[in-house]
């Protein structure tokens, strides 16, 4: 099944949500919008055309500087189908989304650990706590504007000589320029 | 006489427990022995290797990955590569698929070994351990003899292996082929039928197969509840469509169909090894003939110019990856091992993440644990066969 006929049988069963094709390479992408996402996630589950009734992973990918910043991306697998689909979601820098965990309860984990990483607020969640980093942990590690190397002085040992603006700049230094 | 205290025990498991697989740490109350709910917290082993990933060349974070789901080191290494050459748009030599099946079947092993040992200890039967880990010691005799190193062999490279294999490999696997089988009766012979095993895993902690689906387990736990889902068949990799192996299910869900689950595909993974070996021929291509990714040999490297700078390449900046994104599942041993990629054209990734089924399976544990005694927890947990470092990357 192709991105462009999942989506036709969504726009029947979704009046009114804009829809894109996603690029890819490996499997059918679409683009939702955040506002129809769970009523398409809900159908994605139910309609016997589709049966996508295991949500294997949530997980967001942060494209600075690029503008609207991130992409939460979930990875549907339809058993009875053997199909496979990427739902991607664009959020902004302060944007939030609905959470899937009424579609599927196994989405509350894989969400929080989206917050954990990279702070995009799913509304309505319920148990947006930290997941992986501790409790009292300032900000968002995956996200790209992050401090890669040193976050904060080292309180017991010396501080390490390399700074974080000598490191980002060895790395984007070596960082081969885009290809196309 | 005073009244009878009725209020709950909190009682904190872990992260310090021998039988958390790990740092689970595990917040129990409890009704005399029932369980009232579980709250699990994770993270003790948060190394933010994802966020590591995206410092590095792309060559340089298979071993990274590797160190995430450290029983199953060349299951995490095996979905990498493949979600790299996929936006590549790679294709392997037969000869190379046919030894990542073979490696990816005994990896299973190695980690299904761990799993059984320390499953049957936790429930009483403490010289399984033993037994189980002097096979797994052939195994890891096999990685070192591959690439020297026993845990975390970074066999498995982007474009095809990191060497040829040695001489003795296929001695040495098929010595271990010919010996496991008996191995595996004399563990179903110590276990299936044993009277104290089957009390203590027979009807605990059984989950419908609708539940599975629901908390997103796919893999052994959802196998044991009815599905027949396997991303070997359902999603061919590595030319897994042409091994004749059955997939093994049971429909009870509950801790000892788990454990026949996984014992069953013991058997099935020799099966699958023991078509593989004899399909790899000692030696021939070990890598795709692809410049951009492939070093040149090294007598080249020594004569011709393009070759010293393909190679000068190679290891100083190396190869750029198309923009895009990609996710490869494969089937772990622990379920449905997936790898997203991003890229964005350059020579570092943009992205990593790993699919954790271990994750995913410490999420469903109050689910499944709930009601039931404390005794059984344990028992739960081992079944899951969870992995810290596989749940917390």
């Amino acid at each position: 099944m192709e991105s462009a006929a999942v989506i036709e049988i969504l726009q029947s069963a979704v009046p009114g949500a804009a829809y894109e094709v996603g690029l890819s390479v490996d499997m059918p992408t679409i683009y939702v919008p955040a506002e129809h996402l769970v009523a398409t996630c809900g159908v994605l589950r139910d309609l016997p055309t589709l049966q996508f009734n295991v949500l294997v992973e949530v997980t967001a990918a942060d494209y600075l500087p690029r503008e609207p910043r991130y992409e939460v991306v979930y990875h549907l697998l339809s058993v009875p189908n053997r199909q496979r689909l990427r739902v991607k979601v664009r959020v902004g820098a302060n944007g939030s989304l609905p959470t899937v965990q009424s579609i599927w309860r196994g989405a509350g984990w894989p969400e929080r650990e989206v917050w954990d990483m990279f702070g995009i607020v799913f509304d309505n969640h319920g148990d947006l706590r930290r997941l992986l980093m501790p409790e009292d942990w300032e900000g968002h590690p995956a996200r790209k504007d992050y401090p890669v190397q040193i976050r904060k002085a080292a309180q017991t040992y010396e501080p390490l000589e390399v700074s974080e603006a000598e490191f980002r700049a060895n790395i984007e230094r070596d960082r081969l320029k885009r290809t196309h | 006489m005073s009244e009878i205290r009725t209020e709950t025990m909190t009682v904190n498991m872990g992260p310090q427990h021998p039988s958390t697989h790990g740092v689970l740490r595990l917040v129990l109350e409890l009704d005399g022995e029932i369980i009232q709910s579980v709250m699990p917290t994770i993270g003790y082993l948060h190394t933010g290797i994802e966020k590591t990933a995206e410092q590095k060349k792309w060559q340089q974070v298979v071993p990274l990955v590797e160190r995430m789901d450290y029983l199953a080191a060349q299951s995490n290494s095996l979905a990498y590569v493949l979600a790299v050459e996929k936006l590549l748009g790679l294709t392997m030599p037969q000869r190379v698929n046919d030894i990542r099946v073979l490696l990816a079947e005994l990896q299973r092993l190695a980690s299904h070994l761990i799993w059984l040992g320390t499953h049957a200890m936790e429930i009483g039967a403490v010289s399984m351990l033993f037994y189980a880990v002097r096979e797994r010691e052939l195994l890891l005799n096999i990685n070192e003899l591959i690439a020297g190193f026993r845990f975390f062999p970074s066999y498995f490279r982007i474009g095809g292996l990191r060497e040829d294999l040695p001489r003795g490999f296929h001695e040495a696997v098929n010595a271990f082929l010919d010996r496991f089988p008996g191995k595996i009766d004399e563990f179903e012979g110590l276990l299936t039928k044993n009277d104290i095993f089957r009390r203590r895993t027979e009807g605990v902690g059984a989950l419908t197969l609708e539940q599975a689906f629901q908390w997103g387990l796919v893999g052994p736990i959802a196998r044991a509840c009815g599905s027949d889902y396997d991303v070997r068949k359902y999603f061919p990799y590595c030319g897994y469509e042409s091994y004749d192996f059955k997939i093994p299910t049971a429909t009870e869900g509950d801790v000892y169909a788990r454990y026949r689950v996984r014992v069953a595909e013991m058997r099935e993974s020799v099966k699958i090894c023991r078509q593989a070996i004899q399909r790899i021929s000692p030696t021939g291509a070990w890598a795709c003939d692809d410049t951009r990714v492939v070093p040149p040999p090294k007598d080249k490297v020594y004569t011709e110019m393009e070759a010293l700078i393909q190679h000068f390449l190679i290891y100083s900046q190396g190869f750029t990856v198309p923009a895009g994104d990609a996710y490869v599942p494969v089937e772990g041993p622990r379920g449905e091992h997936g790898c997203y990629v991003v890229s964005d054209g350059t020579n570092r990734p943009w992205r990593v993440k790993m699919r954790a089924p271990s994750f995913m399976a410490i999420q469903a544990l109050p689910t499944i644990v709930q009601g039931g005694l404390i005794a059984d927890v344990v028992a739960v947990i081992g079944s899951n066969d969870v992995v810290m470092g596989d749940c917390d990357r």
